[in-house]
């Protein structure tokens, strides 16, 4: 079919996490864009894939309460990259998460209904 | 807002619909007319001089139409546009437009939702979202949570500073008969309460209640041989900025300067010559960024201004004297109330809590998480 793209955005971004690699795009004059888009923001021109290092800083952090369950991080993170994604960082507890943490990524494999994502933990902890 | 003249429309007519916990099986719709009928009855109207609809509702997708269908309107103009709270902030400045233009004349503004009858969930089911879904944030709860904890980071604001916030609400809705929240409020029992999202806990969340209600706009000239004394619009300005948080450039930082400075700027006022402001007040953090971003004190001074009772009864600054979305009202989309109390203060309807000598009131409202920033400036007839 050659009217229809061969892979989304998404697509490609899940094939890069399923490789253990946090995907993101980059527009001709090298500006980082995220989330993954068919073209660039304001100019509309073309994308290309990069692979990040894995590390960023905590830009903003929550700590959700429902009800019966454990206490769950939820943070903002600014990849060293220059692109900022919502995640979640593991490993401590969540309210120990702060403004300005380093972490580093891993791919959270998802279940049979979630495809992977990315979450993060305190970078000097990270194997 | 640039190409709207400056008191050339009027609020004829405002009404809250039934709010709180309706009867059980009432719909959005119901609200939506109910709201309806007792604005235009407060404007002397009849539904068959209604010749534009602006409607929106999450548990109606296609409000307008629903609404039409209902009371049998046939418009000569309509539109749904839905952003989220402050819709209706922007309905105002679509049918100013449009009665301008000559598109309509008599314009309804309405909202209803049953929220605390059939759940939040139910209400406003969340759009699946792959990049924020899988880490289950509790929004719009989360995302303004993070705002604060921001704010809370660069600029030394506190808990305590946040609950102010609330307690000043609370203040206010023991004045309000219409208040759905009736008993005092102290700081310590905001941050005491059950946490939900750091740093906020269910005192720090607007409620979660039914209800709705209508505005009626007109010409300017048509408002005057109307029963109520007109309450004219003096300025509008709305902005977008992002949909979802992890694309809001800076946490601190909303298009509530930039809404706010084409409202000013169209009114020809600025922030020290407001009488009172209503502003849209989702969790405690939103109206110490308002304040901020619509000039009424320094950036990251916001958390200090609302200390010591500022915003509260006998206050410098009269702010959600209704009791605001924390204490009032708060059916899921509060902007059309945010409204209704700035209408009534400046025709000095407020009984008790009336601020003496209001003849100017900005409204501002707020949609998604901070995404959509719309300013209202409402006058007297002094004002013009």
């Amino acid at each position: 079919m050659d009217n229809v793209s061969e892979q989304s955005p998404l697509g490609t971004y899940i094939e890069h996490l399923n490789a253990g690699q946090l995907a993101y795009q980059v527009t001709q004059d090298g500006k980082p864009v995220f989330y993954p888009r068919v073209a660039a923001p304001e100019t509309g021109g073309p994308l290309e894939w990069r692979v990040s290092t894995g590390l960023g800083t905590v830009y903003s952090t929550t700590v959700v309460h429902y009800r019966n369950e454990p206490p769950l991080n939820l943070a903002l993170i600014d990849m060293d990259e220059g692109f900022r994604l919502m995640s979640r960082v593991e490993d401590i507890d969540p309210m120990a998460v702060e403004i300005g943490m380093r972490v580093r990524f891993r791919t959270h494999p998802g279940d049979d209904k979630q495809p992977p994502y990315p979450v993060f933990a305190p970078a000097e902890q990270a194997s | 807002m640039s190409g709207l003249q400056r008191g050339s429309v009027a609020v004829a007519g405002a009404a809250e619909s039934d709010l709180g916990l309706v009867a059980q099986h009432t719909s959005a719709v119901d609200l939506m007319a109910q709201g309806t009928l007792r604005a235009l009855d407060d404007a002397g109207l009849k539904l068959s001089d209604v010749d534009g609809i602006f409607a929106a509702a999450t548990q109606s997708r296609l409000a307008p139409m629903a609404l039409a269908e209902y009371l049998r309107i046939k418009p000569r103009y309509f539109d749904g546009t839905i952003i989220g709270g402050s819709s209706f902030m922007t309905h105002v400045a679509h049918a100013q437009a449009a009665i301008e233009h000559g598109l309509c004349e008599i314009a309804v503004i309405a909202y209803g939702s049953t929220q605390r009858s059939v759940t939040r969930a139910a209400a406003s089911p969340r759009e699946y979202n792959y990049y924020e879904s899988p880490y289950r944030p509790i929004l719009p709860i989360s995302a303004y949570a993070m705002a604060a904890a921001r704010h809370m980071h660069e600029y030394g604001t506190t808990r305590e500073q946040l609950a102010e916030v609330a307690v000043a609400a609370r203040q206010w809705a023991l004045m309000n008969p219409k208040a759905w929240e009736k008993e005092p409020l102290t700081v310590e029992q905001v941050l005491k309460a059950r946490m939900v999202s750091y740093p906020f806990t269910v005192r720090d969340c607007c409620l979660v209640v039914d209800g709705g209600g209508a505005i009626i706009l007109t010409s300017a000239a048509r408002a005057k041989t109307l029963k109520k004394k007109p309450v004219y619009v003096l300025g509008v300005g709305d902005s977008l900025s992002h949909l979802t948080i992890s694309n809001m450039p800076d946490l601190t930082v909303t298009a509530a300067a930039d809404s706010g400075r084409k409202a000013f700027d169209m009114a020809r006022l600025g922030p020290a010559d407001m009488d009172m402001v209503s502003l849209y007040d989702a969790f405690t953090i939103t109206p110490i960024l308002f304040l901020e971003d619509l000039g009424f004190c320094p950036k990251g001074e916001g958390g200090r201004f609302v200390s010591g009772g500022t915003i509260a009864p006998g206050g410098k600054l009269p702010v959600n004297t209704s009791g605001g979305g924390l204490s009032y009202c708060h059916p899921g989309m509060y902007g059309l109330l945010v409204m209704i109390e700035a209408i009534r203060q400046v025709r000095g309807e407020c009984g008790q809590r009336q601020v003496p000598g209001c003849d100017v009131a900005l409204a501002h409202g707020n949609g998604g998480v901070l995404s959509s920033q719309c300013t209202v400036i409402f006058g007297s007839g002094a004002t013009l």
